[in-house]
């Protein structure tokens, strides 16, 4: 638990409350903005859609169940694989592609989640990162199947439901993407809402009571940790078919971690913690990158540490304390 | 949730971007024809940012030299960090610079996986791809827009099998890196020397990211072969290789080493030091031959880059090059859009004299035709340096397959393809002895 101390400082408290507010509205316009307006950079904002999906995906288990994984890349590449390498042999249908990316993803989350219960944080922690240092190397070496550090390329999409074209632009990638991604939020939503989302928060805050309040917890986190496997999967899969190539490091321990520390940034726990931490993170790279090629990532670095030393819960739980302390002057 | 809130929100998002897009669509406007826009694509941090400072130093040596306008057109280069062997981030960059900077050429690629990511880019954007290094010998094969200045393994690979299995060298084992590049050395070179009659008793491939060599330094010598063949990307890595094999006593145990010129390149020569000395490699440049061409290249690259930048190595000759190619495409296509069409016919069939030789681009594989040598390290007036010995002239890539399937290595990944690299096209293989020196 200690690990995911920081990451979950000051949980938000409450009820659930998933009903539709101008704030949800608000947040949802603004891809929907940007869309029209940075109509040249679409290219970038798919992949912030597609971060903010894999963040949410982690969400799930870090933040509303408080299972630490240093191994999502690992259902995320899976995903990507499994749509990528239909596309590769000729079945380029995008929606069952990705319906097939969430099964793989969610069978290998639900085989997985039976070690990773069995363990205490720093297990969790362990065995997370050994299953994605596995399978990243496993697909290294498959390099017949997955084209090693080559990457698996030749992958032809057929038109999304037959009508939109994938065009150089990246507009049907992008709006395919956001679609997918609002999609998986509705559900999330509503999962975390339910009282089986309650019990996830229930085992987060105190693993050892549940059991006694008659909450069977080991089923509760592998039914948690395979729907998070399985939306990770689809954030893969979302990838493969719009990037048209599907490289190692999709499995790379290097995106478990950035896709924790996106989320840690926006505020774990708090649903759009994935969305902010996915934006800002991957917007700020870019900004850098482009302004820095060689030393952006000294930048980067500058900004985590900021942000974790002055915004304890992220942007997000910055923001909750900032209007907590208006309200009690 | 509350469905009619949800439902005006819809309709906003809707009525929104139909406004805003509108009001976009006004305001758009072509490529101009005014500036020269380049859009490169290179590893610029991590592990090979080797790589990369040595094709920008290229770039800036050439823009030095011939200024920074060609046929009345600024060059703008525009420089993107790919992060490393990230097919994915390379793809994305690629495609936004033709989408968003509408780039006149994509250029850098100094590793394969980055230039396989970006073909679909060059065939899709219509743009010109000029590889300045990436060395797979598929790559040109993945868009009939893709312009290679730098070298191919195979290439390189085979004249060096060849000469080994005629030098007296029964049994080798090789040691390549396990990407792309390395599967086409592995390859090419087994396929030469045991063709000649040797035989390979070992054959191990390290991981391309972050390798520790001394496991394999000792399998090698356990082997205990009468050579090594070997095959890292140039950079951090093959100092890595030459100290472990030192660390390991190969040279102490007999075994003779034998590589392409990645491992030995110019610029690392010095850190490697004394255990370079007496290693047989093949290559298509060194800063050691000598030529006109070549000092004009030395001095300018100086010039450019300081003195503390060090030797340029055969990546710096290879970017330098790709630069000519393209002023030479915009001198005749003169200003307005680049016509990528037209700017193939160009290339095709190109030649002119670089500080390593003779160049040419084959009109068919739009690959680079050149004379690889065949190097041994010695000392001149204190220094190492990779001199030549042999010239193998006019090398050419081995053609592709027959069937349209590009030449690649066992388990490559397209489907279905296991074929190994063809034989160097006929009559070009032929060492030509005492041409070179």
């Amino acid at each position: 638990m200690t690990a995911a101390a920081g990451a979950r400082a000051a949980p938000s408290t409450g009820l659930p409350d998933d009903r539709w507010t101008r704030w949800d509205t608000a947040l949802w316009l603004a891809p929907i903005v940007a869309f029209a307006v940075f109509s040249d950079r679409l290219e970038l904002g798919r992949d912030v859609v597609i971060a903010a999906l894999f963040a949410l995906s982690l969400d799930i288990v870090l933040g509303y169940t408080g299972v630490v994984s240093l191994g999502h890349a690992a259902f995320f590449g899976l995903g990507a694989y499994t749509a990528g390498l239909l596309a590769h042999h000729g079945w380029g249908e995008p929606l069952t592609g990705l319906v097939c990316a969430a099964a793989v993803a969610a069978v290998a989350g639900y085989a997985t989640s039976f070690l990773v219960v069995r363990g205490a944080a720093l297990g969790q922690l362990m065995i997370t990162l050994g299953v994605g240092l596995l399978l990243h190397e496993a697909a290294n070496k498959a390099h017949a199947l997955t084209g090693g550090v080559d990457g698996l390329g030749d992958i032809v999409m057929w038109r999304l439901a037959g009508v939109f074209r994938f065009d150089l632009e990246g507009r049907t990638a992008y709006l395919y993407s956001l679609v997918v991604t609002f999609a998986a939020f509705l559900l999330v939503r509503r999962v975390l809402s339910s009282p089986f989302g309650l019990s996830l928060r229930a085992i987060r805050e105190g693993m050892a009571r549940m059991p006694a309040l008659g909450v069977p917890v080991g089923r509760r986190l592998v039914a948690a940790f395979t729907l998070a496997a399985a939306l990770a999967g689809i954030a893969g899969g979302l990838q493969a078919q719009s990037a048209r190539v599907v490289t190692l490091d999709v499995l790379s321990f290097e995106r478990s971690a950035t896709v924790l520390i996106m989320l840690v940034l926006g505020g774990a726990g708090r649903m759009y913690g994935a969305f902010i931490g996915a934006g800002l993170f991957m917007l700020a790279r870019d900004y850098l990158a482009r302004k820095d090629p060689v030393y952006w990532q000294l930048w980067i670095g500058g900004l985590l540490i900021v942000v974790v030393l002055l915004a304890r819960g992220g942007i997000l739980g910055l923001v909750e304390t900032l209007r907590a302390r208006r309200r009690t002057p | 949730m509350s469905h009619p809130a949800f439902l005006r929100a819809a309709v906003t998002a809707v009525a929104l971007v139909g406004a805003v897009s509108c009001g976009k669509k006004a305001g758009d406007d072509g490529k101009g024809g005014g500036t020269l826009k380049l859009g490169v694509i290179l590893s610029l941090s991590g592990p090979f940012a080797d790589v990369a400072k040595q094709i920008q130093g290229g770039i800036k040596t050439y823009m030095k030299q011939h200024g920074d306008t060609v046929a009345g057109r600024k060059v703008e280069v525009l420089y993107r960090d790919s992060t490393g062997m990230a097919g994915e981030v390379s793809k994305r960059l690629a495609q936004e610079l033709v989408v968003t900077e509408k780039v006149d050429f994509l250029t850098g690629f100094g590793l394969t996986p980055e230039a396989l990511a970006a073909a679909p880019i060059a065939t899709e954007g219509k743009t010109p791809m000029v590889i300045m290094n990436a060395a797979t010998a598929i790559i040109t094969s993945k868009s009939p827009y893709i312009v290679r200045f730098s070298l191919t393994l195979p290439q390189v690979s085979a004249p060096l099998g060849d000469w080994a299995a005629k030098n007296g060298i029964k049994k080798i084992a090789t040691l390549v890196s396990d990407y792309g590049p390395g599967h086409d050395a592995e390859a090419a070179f087994i396929k030469a020397f045991t063709a000649g009659g040797g035989e390979i008793i070992d054959s191990v491939r390290s991981p391309p990211q972050n390798p520790e060599f001394a496991a394999f330094a000792q399998r090698i010598k356990d082997a205990h072969p009468d050579a090594v063949f070997v095959f890292v990307p140039a950079g951090q890595q093959s100092v890595a290789v030459m100290k472990s094999f030192q660390e390991r006593g190969i040279a102490e145990a007999g075994i003779k080493l034998l590589c392409t010129g990645d491992l030995l390149d110019d610029h690392q020569l010095a850190t490697i030091g004394d255990a370079a000395l007496g290693a047989i490699s093949t290559h298509h440049y060194s800063v050691a031959h000598d030529s006109p061409e070549n000092k004009a290249f030395l001095d300018a690259y100086r010039d450019a880059n300081g003195a503390e930048a060090g030797l340029p190595n055969f990546m710096s000759v290879a970017a330098y090059d790709a630069m000519e190619g393209i002023y030479r495409v915009v001198q005749k296509l003169g200003s307005g859009k680049i016509d990528a069409d037209k700017a193939m016919e160009i290339f095709k069939g190109m030649s002119f004299t670089s500080p390593r030789g003779p160049i040419m681009i084959d009109p068919e594989t739009r690959d680079i035709v050149q004379t690889v040598y065949l190097r041994k390290v010695e000392k001149a007036n204190g220094e190492l340096r990779n001199v030549e010995q042999q010239a193998f002239p006019n090398m050419k890539t081995p053609a592709p397959a027959p069937g349209g399937e590009p030449p690649r290595p066992p388990g490559g990944e397209a489907k279905g393809s296991a074929e190994p690299p063809k034989e160097p096209a006929k009559g070009s293989a032929e060492p030509a002895k005492g041409s070179g020196k």
